[in-house]
């Protein structure tokens, strides 16, 4: 599973790099990062619940989870 | 029996009007994209859709008990259609008018993946008009207008949301004030909404 972010959509709110921190960080405008530096970075197994919960949380819809 | 209902209608009706206090102000202060409430902003996020869900339940028993209360008598439309009802009806319509809203509200929140972000967010926008109209039904109707009370826990809700409005407004409230408000080119909308 990856996280795919939409960037015409995200306004840096950051709840998703509160919810995956272990995966995100934040850059100087608090948009989301990956840690792997991957666009669309591979979500690990035990992280996917926080992820499903991270798109469901995004305030602006901006995420999405891709099977590969 | 039949007291009881009314008893339950009353509480239920000033719970609700509490809890959507609480839901306004935590939906505004997720919007500022800042930890609010020393809370992080996922749980501010979290506990908005909560509260707000725990809202409805108190609304729909409140509603749900006037129905059934041989005192109100509340036609099943008056629950739909503002301003027709036989007691205080403009004070009642307001009390359906929220309740509408309300639904619209949830609703769409639900449903949001599947509507898109821009018509979930118009009709979230109504909330600035469901809450007061809320209020003003609390105020208004019932047997507990004019109770002290009632004013006292009115006034602490009108507070809290005016407070919440005057933060939103303000120029701190943006935890990037410097970041430009996105612009999307109108011609250039269709196709992005398209793309998601
Ligand atoms: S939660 Fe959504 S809007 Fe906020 S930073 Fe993450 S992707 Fe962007």
């Amino acid at each position: 599973m990856k996280l795919h972010v939409d960037w015409t959509a995200c306004d840096g709110r950051g709840v998703c790099t509160e919810l995956l921190e272990e995966m995100l960080v934040e850059d100087d405008w608090g948009f989301p990062v990956a840690r792997d530096g991957q666009r669309s970075p591979a979500v690990p197994p035990p992280l996917e619940g926080a992820a499903k919960q991270a798109v469901d949380r995004c305030p602006m819809l901006a995420l999405k989870l891709i099977a590969r | 029996m039949s007291d009881a209902l009314w008893y339950f209608a009353r509480g239920s009706g000033v719970i609700s009007l509490v809890l959507l206090t609480v839901v306004v102000a935590l939906g505004i202060g997720s919007r500022s994209g800042k930890p609010a409430f020393g809370l992080p902003r996922f749980a501010v996020s979290l506990l908005h859709r909560n509260a707000a869900l725990l809202s409805v339940v108190f609304v729909a028993g409140h509603v749900i008990s006037l129905l059934f209360d041989p005192y109100a008598q509340l036609r099943l439309f008056d629950v739909v259609l503002p301003f027709v009802g036989n007691y205080r009806p403009v004070w009642q319509g307001f009390g359906t008018l929220a309740f509408d809203l309300l639904v619209a509200i949830v609703v769409t929140s639900l449903l949001r993946h599947r509507l898109g972000a821009r018509t979930w967010r118009v009709v979230h926008w109504l909330a600035y008009l469901c809450w007061p109209v809320a209020l003003m039904h609390g105020l208004g109707t019932g047997s507990d207008n004019g109770t002290w009370w009632l004013w006292t826990i009115s006034i602490a809700c009108a507070v809290a949301v005016v407070a919440a409005i005057g933060w939103r407004l303000s120029t701190g409230f943006s935890r990037f004030p410097a970041r430009a408000e996105r612009q999307v080119a109108p011609r250039l909308r269709k196709e992005l909404e398209e793309v998601r």
